[in-house]
Parts: structure tokens; C-alpha cells; sequence
């Protein structure tokens, strides 16, 4: 078991909430558009209707997921005007704003895996299975695949991710069973288990934010102090190495894996406060040169 | 594998060597094959997915099962949108496609309404915007499953199925049948026809027997198909404005049976005379001269009169 708790350090320096604001933000932000949703079927305040497949706000603003739009267009089919606007808003909001922020600040089943990781932290629970990371692209290649062949949203049938959100909104049933079974795959078999290397939906999104503009820089790298915490507390930390440790090799400091998922965990537990977020264009290679070739080659 | 979210030294297999090459190869391989195990499970249920019950009937405007599942992305706005709450998202136990959308005739039928809102909600398409009269809709067709527990059927006068019946008198109609049984009566037969029937399943929602006795099951499963050469004479013969297609076409008249002593003009009874002509003609026979010919002659008065008796 770890004895020291992650971000202890910051919350020391900075203080609890200060320690917390980003994960506070994400959690207002993940609970807030699922209250949204809700509000419809169990207050019958109409605001926001549908689910994350397809939703109507106020009547007027469509948004759809462009992964299953996708889907739906490799099987043969081209959804009506409604679904192809909807899925070019949600493209493009995505691409701004980071693709896996998806992930992070909207998709349901981060809740659960981000209590699986925490429980396993808490557990001091060892040993994970070791599957690739890029695992999940070859999961996203076979869910289109499998759509052409099929002609079918094949993935839509077992997708969790789907399932819980419509679940919420329509009916659970046994899609309990299914998020359960994720959860303690999580816990159990593989740290970081779906979120991190199997599921298909976060691949997409991280394909569709790429390029984009928003990321998190370790603009401040000089001033880490290695304490480890933002990788232990980041749910992909291998984006995290390249910009933090890069300054001796030319590497600026703007994390530009697209796997990153804009949470802002890492601000959050930083006590030195290296990160923030910016945009990925101010990527100065010389960022910090000099204080990390010293911490290099003292410590790496 | 060169990928998003890899850093740069693992993503140049080329340069690899050695042992770290066969490591690649051998991640590769564990990679695909755990895919594809993955793959093929998700590709036999996908396979027992597009086998829709009979009894889970989609809402109006959807195509065939396999073109559905391609279009629908299982959002539920036309579950929203209904106004009877008759829809429902299937969840992941039903033997339906998980989170697509259907309804049961028996508990909750479709009430077809006029403006049509399941469609209009519909943003793919799934639900085909074409469809604007909702009479023209093909959910499935009412099937009078069981002729041995209609009411009906037993001689009463139920009706409850023609009555609901929104396109009543040209969906369901009520055929005269004499009671056999009680010899003096008349069954009111509630006959389906398939050209007017949407499927809505309201004849079997009201149906009052215990297990509904009509059901909409899908047009796949309940329609027959006659052969593509099959012409119905008496259809043909409306068609061609009262003409029929056999007249003057010079074919061989077949024997009809008659009782004894009983003579129909226009008929060829082989009991009756004149005999045959000992080969038909074009072998060499000849057709008799006196009024009853067996044979079909072309342009006569005569031959009018046999071949619109075949038409019938």
C-alpha cells in the first residue's frame, strides 16, 4: 500500500481546493450534462433530449456522435440531415477542444473507471495485465470493419459506453451487469484497463483531437521536483514523459499525445505548478532547457 | 505499431533488430489475434441480432431488419416523440439489437398518427422520411393466427378486431360464410388484406381472447408469394378492359363434366353428343360441323362463347 497519498504535496502547498479544481470542474461538468439528460425523463423538463448517440437541446441544436455516424456510414447508410449536422458540430468541437476531452469531462463510464483506479490505488492493489496500449485501435479498426461486413452498427450492440448512458436515460437492465463487469476489470485484471487500452469510442476521439489546438503544457517544467504524482495520477501517463522530461532532446513542453485527456489532473496534484493549459503552438523547445539536462543527469 | 499516444522510439518497427523485432512481431501477432477472437464473437451476435422476434414490431418507416440496424444509432427521439409511450429502447437481455427501438402489438399498439412524430424525431433516417401518410406504413401484418379460437370463427359476432381496425372495411373486412354447424347461420369471417393492412397491431391489442387470436407478425413471415408466372385470368381479363388473354390464342378446350342429360350451350361433354373428332385439328383432324364443337374456332360466335367460359 502507498503510504503517501498522491497529491499530498500539493495540497499542502496550495491547499485543498486548489488541489482539486480541475477534478472538481470535471466532475460538475460529467454530472451536470447527465442531470441535464435527465431532467427530461424524470422531471419532464425537456431541455436536452435523446442520448449521447443523438441529442436535440432546446429543439434546435443537434449533436451527434461522430463515431457512430461513422459506423452508420460504413455499413451503408447515410443518416438524414439532422444526424450528419450534428455529428460536424460535435467533430469540430472536439477537434478545439481536445478529442479525448471527451472522455474526461462528458463520457459516463469515466466515472466508474476513474473509482475503479481509485479504489485500486486505495487497495494498494497490484499486478495488471499487460495489454498494449494501442490495443484499442485495433478495436476501433475491427468495430468498422465489422460494420462494413455486417452492414450493421455491430459495435453499438456490447458498447458500454452507450449502454450506460442510454441505461440511465431509458433503462438499465442489463447493461448494469456490463458496466459492473467493466469496473472490476478495472479494479481487478488491468489498471486503467478500459479507458486506457480497450475501448474503441476513446480511440476515435483521440484520432479526431489529434491536431488540436487546446492541450496541457508543462510549460513550468524547470521547476519540477520529481515527485511523481502526475504520473501516478494521469489516466494515459505515458503522454506525459516526451513533454515534461523532453527539454535536454528539443522537445517542447505542450503535451501533444492524443491520447492525453485534457482532465487536468496533473495541474491539479503539481505542486510546483509546471502544468497549465494552452495552446500547442506555444511549444518552445529551449522551454526549461537548463534546469532539466541538471535533473536528467542527476536522476534519469 | 505506429499510433496516436506512441512515443517516437516505438514507433519505427523498421529500425528495430534482433529481439526487439521478434518482440514486435510477436506483440502484433498476440494483438491481432485478440482482436480478431474479439471480432468474431461481436460478428455472431451481430449474425442472431438481425433475428428480430416476431412479436418486437419496429415503429413506422423502418426498413428491413438489416438495413435498420445499419441506420438506426439507437438514440430514442422517436421514443421521445411518441405520444402513446409505446416505444421502447431494447436493453442489452432482450433478444432484440441492444438500444434500438420497438413496440408489442399485444400490450401497446401503434395509435398512427397522422402527423407522424417517431419519424419526424428520427435524425438518420432510420425511420424513412419519405413515409408521410401514415396509412401507407408496413409495420407487419395482421395474421388471423388461430381460426380455432377466434370467436368469430366459432359462429359469434365479435367483431372487436374489425371494429379497432383504424383502416376498418379495407384492412379487415367481415366475409359472409354459411355456419355449417348450425346451418341456419352466417360466420362473419375477419379477413386481412394485405394491400391496406399498416401493422399497427390495435386487432391485436383488443383481441379478446386470452391469447390474442390475430397477431402482426412480419410481412416476411406472414405473406405467401404466388409464382412470378401466375396470371389470375378474371384479373387479367378486368385489366385488359374486359378482354381476356386466352381468347383467340386457338387452345384445346378440356372436357367438362356434367350430369346426365344436362346440356350446357358452349360445353363439350364427352358423355354427350357429337363425338370427338378422332384427332384434335392441326393433327389432322377436323372440327364437326354441328354446334357443339370440342374445338375452340377461331373468330366464330362459338369460339367467343368457350373461351370467355375459361376465363372465369
Amino acid at each position: 500500500m502507498n503510504n503517501k497519498r498522491i497529491g499530498a504535496e500539493a495540497v499542502a502547498a496550495k491547499g485543498w481546493l486548489a488541489a482539486h479544481r480541475w477534478l472538481l470542474a470535471r466532475r460538475a461538468s460529467q454530472l451536470s450534462l447527465l442531470a441535464l439528460f435527465l431532467l427530461g425523463p424524470l422531471a419532464g423538463l425537456w431541455i436536452v433530449k435523446g442520448n449521447l448517440a443523438y441529442s436535440l437541446t432546446l429543439e434546435t441544436l443537434p449533436l451527434s456522435d461522430p463515431y457512430v455516424v461513422l459506423q452508420a456510414l460504413v455499413a451503408g447508410h447515410v443518416p438524414a440531415r439532422l444526424g450528419l449536422i450534428g455529428a460536424l458540430i460535435v467533430t469540430v468541437f472536439y477537434f478545439l477542444v481536445g478529442g479525448r476531452a471527451y472522455c474526461a469531462w462528458v463520457c459516463p463510464v469515466n466515472l466508474v473507471t476513474d473509482f475503479a483506479g481509485w479504489l485500486r490505488l486505495r487497495l494498494g492493489i497490484k499486478g495488471s495485465a499487460h495489454v498494449s496500449r494501442s490495443s484499442r485501435y485495433a478495436i476501433l479498426a475491427m468495430t468498422l470493419l465489422l460494420a462494413g461486413l455486417s452492414g450493421t452498427i455491430a459495435w453499438e450492440l456490447v458498447n458500454p459506453v452507450s449502454m450506460l448512458h442510454r441505461g440511465l436515460l431509458f433503462g438499465l437492465g442489463a447493461a448494469s451487469a456490463v458496466v459492473l463487469a467493466v469496473f472490476a476489470f478495472d479494479l481487478f485484471v488491468m489498471s486503467r484497463g478500459w479507458c486506457g487500452h480497450l475501448c474503441p469510442v476513446g480511440a476515435f476521439y483521440s484520432v479526431l483531437g489529434k491536431w488540436s489546438p487546446l492541450r496541457i503544457s508543462a510549460s513550468k517544467r524547470a521547476a519540477c521536483n520529481d515527485c511523481m504524482d502526475c504520473f501516478e495520477v494521469c489516466p494515459e501517463p505515458q503522454v506525459i514523459r516526451p513533454a515534461l522530461k523532453g527539454a535536454g532532446k528539443g522537445i517542447g513542453p505542450v503535451i501533444l499525445a492524443a491520447n492525453c485527456t485534457n482532465c487536468g489532473r496533473c495541474i491539479d496534484v503539481c505542486s510546483k505548478d509546471v502544468f497549465t493549459f494552452d495552446l500547442r503552438y506555444k511549444n518552445p523547445p529551449d522551454n526549461g532547457a537548463q534546469i532539466t539536462r541538471h535533473a536528467a543527469t542527476r536522476g534519469n | 505499431m505506429p499510433t496516436p499516444g506512441t512515443t517516437a522510439s516505438q514507433a519505427t518497427p523498421r529500425a528495430l533488430k534482433g529481439p526487439a523485432r521478434r518482440q514486435f512481431v510477436l506483440d502484433s501477432a498476440r494483438l491481432l489475434c485478440g482482436v480478431g477472437l474479439l471480432g468474431l464473437g461481436l460478428a455472431a451476435y451481430t449474425k442472431q441480432a438481425k433475428a428480430r422476434p416476431p412479436l418486437a414490431i419496429r415503429p413506422p418507416g423502418a426498413g428491413a431488419e438489416g438495413d435498420f440496424l445499419g441506420a438506426c444509432i439507437r438514440c430514442g427521439m422517436c421514443v421521445r416523440d411518441c405520444p402513446y409511450s409505446i416505444l421502447d429502447l431494447a436493453r442489452p437481455e432482450s433478444p432484440v439489437a441492444t438500444g434500438t427501438p420497438y413496440f408489442t402489438a399485444r400490450s401497446g399498439p401503434c395509435e398512427m398518427c397522422e402527423d407522424i412524430p417517431c419519424i419526424k424525431a428520427c435524425p438518420t433516417g432510420a425511420l424513412d422520411h419519405a413515409l408521410t401518410d401514415i396509412n401507407q406504413s408496413r409495420m407487419g401484418l395482421a395474421v388471423l393466427s388461430d381460426q380455432e379460437t377466434c370467436l368469430n370463427f366459432l359462429g359469434m359476432r365479435c367483431d372487436v378486431c374489425y371494429r379497432v381496425c383504424p383502416v376498418i372495411d379495407k384492412a379487415i373486412t367481415l366475409d359472409l360464410r354459411p355456419n355449417t354447424r348450425t346451418g341456419r347461420h352466417t360466420m362473419f369471417i375477419p379477413t386481412v388484406h394485405s394491400e391496406h393492412c399498416t401493422g399497427c397491431g390495435k386487432c391485436e391489442n383488443a383481441c379478446v381472447t386470452d391469447e390474442a387470436s390475430i397477431r402482426v407478425l412480419p410481412a416476411k413471415l406472414a405473406k405467401g408469394a404466388l409464382g412470378e408466372h401466375y396470371r389470375l385470368g378474371w384479373e387479367e381479363k378486368t385489366k385488359a378492359g374486359g378482354h381476356s388473354l386466352v381468347e383467340d390464342q386457338g387452345l384445346v378446350d378440356l372436357p367438362d363434366r356434367l350430369p346426365e342429360g344436362v346440356k350446357l350451350e358452349g360445353h363439350f361433354d364427352p358423355g354427350s353428343s357429337p363425338p370427338l373428332p378422332s384427332l384434335p385439328p392441326g393433327l389432322g383432324g377436323e372440327p364437326t360441323a354441328q354446334g357443339d364443337s370440342a374445338l375452340r374456332k377461331p373468330g366464330t360466335e362459338q369460339g367467343k362463347r368457350l373461351s370467355s367460359k375459361d376465363a372465369r
